[in-house]
């Protein structure tokens, strides 16, 4: 048995002033012997997989790019409805739009709400200037709707959360470098919500072109100050920093996306099939749609979750209420008003 | 639009079904992971006369030693000590407070007893809400210190509750999750404690005292909790020394009579307040304090401040905005009465100054007038001495003339007896 700890500074309590004394920080002690805390885990395990999970995720890049595939894949359900079917009417529209479908998928007792929101239209325009705007009023509105609903003085006791939680940029494989398009776009929307940018379609790159690709777009994001998940900023520890390097090494992931289901070696596998071979989509080898995979769901749906609330959603209301203040009345679609905009876009 | 698209799609939810392992099953673990690197924190509140074995009771349940010294009976009111520790069990980490009453019950008059209580209580809330309503915050890592769980500590009379106690746990139980329990169990014989209980939890009814309900809305803890609950308010002995008993050594405490174990369930409700408080519900208290005492604080808090949910036209920041405007107006009025203060030194100054000014002039003034006056007089002395000495001169010349002609009068006189003198001849 071990002596008990005893702590260091013996706060000597004040005799009458106050009704309460604390004592200045906390003091280490040593259990005799199993007391049960940890068993405070799998009672919260517990109650959030009775309250469920929400999970909101946004994917922005042009028409063709393989969007819809791509979400279908990593959910391993016909979440979006693929646009590229033959048959159907197929019309760019003039502007961008966005497009919401909520799903709720569950896997061994975990429910979750997933929220995926597309963007057709992006970029496909032939003046594509500010076609940026109505995805970050999108995204702004979302926290503009979670500050109303914190504010008030009858709170619900879970307020739904519709913020974005992340955003798959998808960057067209052309092997070269980032266009100004998609430059303007992640550094601006790096600034309030999480950004994973992805090559799309990167079964026309060969290994080596993808490496240097992935260099040279690396190149870009530094030399532009681009902040992608996961930010380095936000690393906790250094355990946390190691894991983020490895995975900031491979940013962007080159993805390849598919939903037909192909016979390989005698295994039912998930992939393209084209004269030269078949593409496994899950085959790390074939492209890194796996580390895409436990990136966003298996190691760091939460991360992207609390980085959302922590950060993003904390600066935003930090503008808003510093702006409130100071120009009354705001305006109700949530962007700043057009003095601020420029400033911190 | 994007509202339109948005709002219909939520009504209809479809459930899909994966064909394949996604792999957000792991989520509730992430969740934990995260939780587990930051930490848990957890307050509890005690509430009993001294004596009663508070401290002794938290070394128990936590199967530690707190150090701290045992309270006199002298003290003039009621106080809170609160002392934080850091526990660790395998890769949990807690940090745990445990507040005590000092000299709750001691006093003759207690009509006050509860108000620190409540007080402190409302201070911790008061904090967390400062902390919310700020603008730059930092909630994720805010050291939680609202009260998570209340330990009220029964006397065991026996007989029923006191009414102190009554009187304290109404004010308490919408603040706070009141978990009664009856403490030094070991003086109370098996069917009297039985009789206690009931009296007990009959009077808390009958007098509309909301203690901590054990959730029961959950399958995997809806049946403990139930069979738990029959058993409150848990008749509970703490001990932190140990007995042998058969082989092994357990907490027990020693009388010539007989050993009473605290782990044993026929001895006391030792074992299954451990379970209660800490191993099936901990978190639940944590949630409900947050969810539902703690939100009740706040409305009421802002609703006194004077603001309102529902006027549909009002700015949709009033809230923040009209805090911060009545901060500021706060600061401006501290601002003035400084300045007024200030002000008002100055002015005080001045006057002394001004005073002190006269008075310097005053004395100037006088001194003048001593100065004059005394020469004034000096030359009345002199004019006097002046005449004096005229006088005196006058006085010797008529002195002197005076002699003379006394002299000659006597010459005079002397020359006439000698002519008479001759004339005889």
């Amino acid at each position: 048995m071990e002596p008990p700890a005893v702590p260091e500074e013996e706060e000597e309590d004040e005799e009458g002033a106050v009704p309460l004394s604390m004592a200045p920080g906390p003091v280490g002690c040593q259990l005799f012997g199993y007391v049960g805390i940890e068993a405070v885990l799998d009672q919260m395990k517990i109650k959030t997989m009775k309250t469920g999970f929400e999970f909101n995720i946004m994917v922005v890049g042009q028409s063709g790019l393989g969007k819809s595939t791509m979400v279908n894949t990593l959910f391993k359900s016909k979440v979006s409805r693929k646009s590229s079917q033959p048959g159907q009417e197929e019309r760019i529209p003039k502007t961008v739009q966005l497009q919401s479908i909520t799903h709720v998928i569950e896997e061994k007792g975990v429910k979750m709400k997933l929220t995926v929101t597309d963007t057709p239209g992006f970029g496909d325009q032939i003046n594509n200037e500010n076609c940026w705007d109505p995805i970050i009023k999108y995204i702004n509105e979302q926290y503009e709707r979670y500050l109303r609903e914190e504010i008030l003085i009858t709170r619900k006791r879970k307020i739904p959360d519709t913020r974005v939680h992340g955003c798959v940029y998808f960057v067209p494989p052309t092997g070269h470098w980032l266009r100004p398009l998609d430059l303007e776009f992640m550094r601006r929307l790096s600034k309030i919500v999480n950004v994973v940018p992805v090559i799309a379609k990167a079964d026309t790159l060969t290994l080596e072109e993808r490496a240097e690709f992935k260099q040279r777009i690396q190149e870009n994001l530094k030399t532009h100050a681009i902040s992608v998940y996961p930010q380095e900023d936000f690393d906790q520890d250094p355990e946390d920093r190691a894991l983020n390097d490895r995975i900031r090494e491979n940013i962007p992931f080159a993805v390849v996306g598919a939903d037909q289901e192909h016979q390989v070696n005698g295994k039912r596998v998930l992939g393209r099939k084209t004269k030269w071979g078949i593409i496994e989509v899950e085959n790390p080898a074939h492209c890194e749609f796996p580390l895409l995979r436990d990136l966003l769901i298996r190691s760091h749906l939460q991360d992207l979750k609390d980085i959302t609330h922590n950060v993003h959603y904390e600066s935003y209301r930090v503008r808003r209420l510093n702006e409130s203040n100071q120009l009354g009345l705001s305006p109700l679609n949530g962007l700043p008003g057009k003095g601020e905009a420029s400033s911190h876009l | 639009m994007l509202f339109f698209w948005f709002l219909q799609n939520n009504d209809d939810l479809r459930n899909l079904s994966l064909s394949g392992h996604v792999g957000f099953d792991s989520l509730p673990d992430q969740l934990v992971n995260k939780s587990t690197s930051q930490g848990f924190c957890f307050n509890i509140l005690c509430v009993g006369e001294t004596g009663i074995g508070k401290s002794t009771l938290m070394d128990t349940l936590f199967n530690t030693k707190f150090e701290s010294e045992p309270a006199t009976h002298n003290e003039p009111g009621v106080r809170l000590k609160a002392r934080s520790y850091e526990l660790q069990e395998s890769n949990v980490r807690l940090k745990l407070t445990i507040v005590d009453t000092v000299g709750f019950g001691d006093q003759i008059n207690k009509d006050d007893s509860y108000k620190p209580i409540v007080e402190y209580i409302d201070a911790q809330f008061e904090a967390y809400l400062q902390e919310e309503l700020k603008i730059k915050r930092s909630l994720f890592n805010y050291h939680d210190t609202r009260i998570h769980a209340c330990l009220y500590f029964i006397a065991p009379t026996g007989h029923s509750l006191k009414s102190l106690d009554l009187v304290t746990m109404k004010k308490l139980d919408s603040k706070v999750n009141i978990i009664p329990i009856i403490a030094k169990a070991d003086t109370i014989a098996k069917n009297e404690l039985h009789k206690f209980k009931s009296k007990i939890m009959s009077e808390l009814v009958s007098n509309g005292v909301q203690i901590y309900q054990f959730p029961t809305d959950e399958e995997t803890v809806a049946e403990i909790n139930a069979t738990m609950s029959v058993h409150l308010p848990f008749a509970v002995v703490g001990s932190t020394e140990e007995v042998k008993i058969g082989n092994k050594m357990a907490k027990a405490r020693q009388y010539p009579w007989g050993v009473v174990q605290v782990e044993n369930e026929n001895h006391c409700d030792f074992v299954k307040l451990r379970e209660m408080l800490i191993r099936v519900n901990m978190e639940d208290l944590r949630e409900q304090t947050h969810t539902r005492h703690y939100e009740l604080y706040r409305r009421c808090k802002l609703e006194e401040m004077g603001f309102k949910d529902t006027d549909p036209d009002s700015k949709p920041f009033s809230l923040q905005e009209t805090y911060e405007a009545k901060r500021n107006e706060f600061l401006g009025e501290l601002q003035k009465k400084e300045d007024e203060m200030r002000q008002m030194f100055v002015m005080r100054v001045k006057e002394k100054e001004a005073e002190l000014k006269e008075a310097e002039k005053d004395l100037h003034e006088k001194f003048d007038h001593l100065k004059r006056t005394h020469q004034e007089e000096k030359k009345k002395v002199e004019d006097k001495k002046k005449e004096l000495e005229e006088e005196l001169s006058n006085f010797q010349k008529k002195k002197a003339a005076a002699q003379l002609l006394q002299s000659q009068a006597q010459q005079a006189g002397s020359q006439q007896t000698k002519k008479d003198k001759d004339k005889k001849k």
